[in-house]
Order: structure tokens, then sequence, then C-alpha cells
């Protein structure tokens, strides 16, 4: 299905998650399904969470326990697959990559949207971190109801 | 006439690449881009690439080729730019014929290197000749290099990694884009780039073609059909969408033609775009001291048109005397680098192509 | 063709701010296209000023005059003829803007004076 739509089933997403209680803190989740010829993910990690290996065409396997959820990994991937969730209380926080204008605004309600880019909630804007190393892809700090961990993705301006 | 070491055509990733490792190794290189700044496609490419470090992963298209121009800057004692200059002829004595300024210069080269890149391919519909309708490539410059929209609501046609990447940058640019089209039934390119427009509410729709486009001195309007599974247009599901663009992004081809004039033994090879050169494992063409680099020698990803760049360079300036100790090694690093980007199943299709070119004897 | 007599420096088609790249504000530049006065700025080629204007036809077709505009834009499909300061087959998408230049819809192969 992800050949045809370019839609992780959902059954693919949740491979990618961690189990809940491993959420109480962030945890990077990765969701490069292909085999491709790409490492930036795990060159990138300061805690050496991810590992890839010699076959840079290997999909990157994430070492939960050493991930902190810092979204270093979310701003180096070239593909904007990786974002981390954290459940806290009934939110579930998420650190998304973003790269278009305007950029949201802390404190701001976006639309919540999930991977067939329907609008599916409320998207609370936390944090908006833009540093040098990121090279123009901003972190975007979100957080949505928790019953949408495995459906939200991204947020869009309501105006659009 | 004048005599050049090492003559490169294009100053794209492959022949920026080239001219830095001839250089290093002390070679005199004379660089020739027609275009008025170096750079080649990569100037428009404002997304993350992928690959390793080696290839520059991570870095956004534009910045690489900065990073490369500035590499050759570090060796502007020994490598000599001309830009706005087009290599018109390549003659069998080993000279080229270069009109820059409205004048033809003659060189004689003792090596040269063909680093010509690739073309737009075309589809065939009705109208596809209306203004509006642009290749993937030409709605980049238009938006990346000269900042102006290439149109307001736009359809893509290609569901290739160029198809994807130009879908994505056009939405950042602020255009609409309606619906990407793909004949296939499956995407073609990497699906993160796919996954990446999904969330954008972009659909993608494959098994569907464009039959033809409608409008009066510039596109309004496109008409999709789908397809069957022999690729058949199933009558009755034609459907019209308004646009004021359509962007093109079926393939690349080659750029052979001087290799052709020169000489060089050619192959249509389908996988690699079209007409490619028979070339050995250090990419010397049939003709003796001529070299190959980038997607001249095959379509594939910036990141193998820096490396082949790389070896092509070290390979050409060896043929004319300029070896440094850690040669062997160096090619060998190179080759084993473009192994590794091939060796995943986005390279199935290259490597097959590529068996198709090797030359009978490896020099 | 109707008149555009634009304001400097405002094209709606025009990109000034964009998450990745920098489009700084240039210099203005005049030029005419079949007859009437347009704008453009410093760096643009004489195709892209025109695709700014909003203007995609460029010429026609020699024997069924077709509309022709641009479409690889870097130089190789010579689908962007004009006749430029009275100079024909000139290739609009890779000829940079210059102050005065006089851009006119090529009619036919053109002719050299």
């Amino acid at each position: 299905m992800l050949d045809k739509t370019g839609v992780a089933t959902p059954e693919q997403v949740k491979s990618r998650f961690p189990q809940p209680e491993q959420l109480l803190k962030p945890k990077a989740i990765i969701e490069c399904y292909e085999d491709i010829p790409c490492n930036p993910c795990s060159t990138s990690c300061p805690f050496h969470a991810i590992e890839i290996g010699d076959d840079i065409n290997n999909q990157p396997q994430l070492n939960v326990d050493l991930c902190t959820g810092c979204g270093i990994c979310v701003t180096s991937c070239p593909g904007l697959a990786i974002m981390t969730a954290e459940i806290r209380n009934n939110l579930a926080i998420f650190k998304i990559p973003y790269e278009f204008l305007p950029y949201p605004e802390p404190n701001s309600i976006w639309n919540g949207v999930n991977r067939d880019g329907k609008v599916i909630c409320d998207a609370n804007i936390v944090k908006v971190l833009l540093t040098n190393k990121q090279d123009k892809t901003v972190l975007v700090t979100v957080s949505v109801d928790k019953k949408y961990l495995y459906d939200f993705v991204t947020v869009r301006n309501k105006n659009e | 006439m004048t005599n050049k070491e090492l003559i490169i055509v294009g100053g794209g990733p492959a022949g920026l690449a080239a001219a830095y490792t001839a250089a290093k190794t002390g070679c005199h290189v004379l660089l020739i881009d027609r275009n008025p700044q170096m750079g080649g496609q990569l100037i428009k490419q404002t997304h993350k690439f992928f690959g390793s470090e080696k290839q520059f992963a991570k870095t956004r298209g534009l910045n690489i080729a900065k990073k490369l121009i500035s590499d050759v800057e570090t060796c502007s004692d020994r490598i000599e730019i001309i830009c706005d200059a087009t290599v018109v002829g390549l003659y069998a004595d080993q000279v080229v014929n270069v009109l820059h300024n409205e004048k033809y210069y003659k060189y004689h080269f003792d090596a040269l290197i063909i680093a010509t890149g690739a073309g737009e391919k075309m589809l065939a519909f009705e109208n596809n000749d209306l203004p509006g309708i642009y290749g993937a490539g030409a709605v980049q410059t238009l938006m990346n290099l000269y900042g102006v929209l290439p149109g307001q609501n736009i359809v893509m046609v290609g569901s290739g990694n160029i198809g994807l990447i130009v879908s994505y940058q056009l939405i950042q640019a602020g255009v609409h884009v309606k619906a990407l089209l793909e004949a296939a039934p499956k995407i073609g390119g990497y699906k993160v780039h796919a996954s990446k427009l999904r969330r954008l509410g972009v659909d993608i729709l494959t098994q569907t073609t464009i039959q033809r486009a409608i409008g009066n001195g510039c596109v309004n309007q496109i008409e999709t059909i789908e397809l069957d599974d022999s690729w058949k247009p199933i009558k009755g599901t034609e459907k019209l969408i308004d646009v004021d663009a359509v962007c093109i992004a079926v393939g690349l081809s080659p750029l052979y033609q001087l290799l052709a004039m020169g000489g060089a033994e050619l192959k249509y090879v389908p996988e690699l775009g079209g007409m490619v050169p028979i070339v050995d494992g250090l990419h010397q063409t049939t003709i003796n001291n001529i070299f190959v680099a980038g997607d001249v020698a095959g379509v594939e990803e910036a990141s193998s048109a820096i490396v082949e760049g790389y070896l092509s360079g070290l390979a050409a300036a060896a043929k004319i005397g300029y070896q440094q100790p850690d040669y062997q090694k160096s090619i060998a690093d190179y080759q084993q680098q473009l192994k590794n980007l091939r060796s995943g199943p986005f390279g199935a299709k290259i490597r097959a192509g590529l068996k198709k070119v090797e030359a009978k004897t490896n020099a | 063709m109707i008149s555009l007599i634009l304001v400097e420096g405002v094209n709606n088609l025009r990109i000034f701010k964009h998450p990745i790249l920098d489009f700084p504000k240039k210099k203005v530049i005049h030029f005419q296209f079949d007859g009437v006065e347009f704008s453009g700025v410093e760096g643009d080629t004489i195709a892209s000023a025109l695709y700014a204007n909003g203007i995609k036809k460029l010429s026609e077709s020699v024997e069924r005059h077709r509309a022709r505009g641009l479409y690889c834009a870097i130089g190789n499909c010579s689908s962007c003829y004009m006749t430029v300061d009275h100079i024909p087959n000139i290739k609009t998408c890779v000829t940079p803007l210059s102050e005065g230049m006089i851009v006119e819809s090529q009619i036919g192969k053109g002719v050299i004076r």
C-alpha cells in the first residue's frame, strides 16, 4: 500500500513506536520503510542510538534505551521521516520537522494532520526551534490528545 | 593552437569533483560550462541530500554546489574556469571547439572528461506544446533560481524522485499542487518523499496519466485517464482538472552528443536513461584518453555523479602522467562508494544498465 | 495582448519570502515586449522576466502558428526563441535581461538584418 499511495499502514506505523510505557520520555520514531542509501540519522545522533552499519542501504535501528528524544535526527533526516513522541498524562507530545512559511507561533492552535493529509484534531504549538545546525529545518514541538498518538504526523495552518 | 592537459566539459557536480581530484595531483585543468555560473543542476536543489558523509549527505544541494566550487577554488592556480562557453565540437585529433562570446576557440587536449549531464524527456499527449507545460528542471529553474512562480495551480506528471521532490519544492514556494499523476501501478521514487506529499494533502494518482492539455495560448485544463494493468487507457475514466501549469517529470536522457561527434562507442540502455557510452572500470570511453562522469554516463543521483567525478578526475590525470602514490587506494575507495550507493533495491536498475556498458577489457 | 504597466517591483508571480532561499530586493530593469513597457529585475533572463509578468506565450511555431513558451528553461529545447534587439532566434531562457531591451515575439523563422 505504501508503494501505491505513499501512506504507511497502521501496522507499519505502530511497528516504529516503542511500547507506550517507554514513551514517558521522548523517543525517536523513524518512519524509514525502504532500503535507501542514506545514513545522516545515524551519524548525527550524539548518543549513538541509531544503528545502520556499513551498508548504508540498511534501514535504521533505534536503541530505545539510548535515545533521549533530543530531536537532532528529526532535522537531519533528508526525507523528513523522523519525529519524536512522548506521552505526558493525556497528551501526546511530538517534535516534528517543518519547512514552510509562515512558521508556527508558540501557544497557537494549528490543525493536526494524519498521514493521509486529513485534519484530525487541534494541535497546540508548544515550542518552535531553529538553530543554524538545523539548516532551515524547523523543529516544532506540538501537543495533541494522546488518542491520536499513532495518527498525528504534522501540522497545518488553520487558514489553508 | 593552445594545448591543455585536461579539459573537463561541464561544471556540474561530476565536472567540479573531477577538476578537484585532477588538480590535486598537479594536473592543469580547463573547466568549461555553458552557464553563467558553475554548479550544474545542483544550484537549484533546495532539499537535503541522501547518501553518506562522503557524498555530502544532509547538505542541501545548493550548498553542496558551493562546497564543490570552493574546493575547486582552492586549486585556482591549476584550474582555469570558463563560463558562458559551449563546447560545440569534439574532433578526432583531440581538439575541442568552444563557442564563447560569439567567438570560436580551439583547444588541443591531452585528456578529456565529458560531464555534460542529462536533459529532460518529454511525454507525448495532445497539445503537449502549450505554454505552461514545463519540464521539472524548468520549474526548479524558474522558482529556485529566478524566484518566479511557474504557475499557481499545478499538476505534476511522474512519481520518480524528481517529480516527488519538485512537488514538495513547489509547495514550499507557495504553489498549489493539485495532484501527482503516475502511469505505473507503483510510486517510482523514495516513499519518504511520497509520504511528505501525502501529509500535505497532495493526491498521488497511480495508473493515471495525462491524455490531453486544453488551452488557448496557455494551458488551463488537463484531461487525465486511468490505465489498466496492461497500461491501456480505460474509457470512461476521463477527468478534467483546472490548472495553469503542468510539470512533466518523466525522466532524464544523457546529453551524449559530443561523444557521438567524437566517435565514442554508444549504446541505447533504457535503464540508464538512453544513449550512453561504453566505458571501462575507470570511466574511459572507447576513445583513448576521453573519459565520462555523471549523468552523461547513466542517469543516477547527484551523489553518484560526485563520486564518478572524483574517480574520473584521478584516472584521467593518471593517464597523462599525474599519479599520486595512493592512486590505487583512492580509486578502490571511490569504486566501493559507488558500489555502496548502488547496492540497495533502488540500485537494481542502475546495476543492470551498467552491466550493458562494460567495455570488453578493463584498463 | 492586454497592456500592463506594472508598479515597480510588484509582480504577484515573484517569490519574495521562501523557507529555504533568500530573494533579496533587486534593481528594476525596464524593457519592451511587443511594443509595451514592462519591468524585470537584475538577474532575470528575458524569459523569467516575461513569466514574472504573467506572459507565458513567447512566440509561435513556424508552420502551424502554435503557441510557444518555455519547456526546459536551460537552453536545450529551443522552445523559447524570440527576436531581441532585432536579432532573431535568441534563446530567451538563457539570455540575461538588460535595460532597454526590445523583445518581440518571433513570427516565422526570423529575419537576420
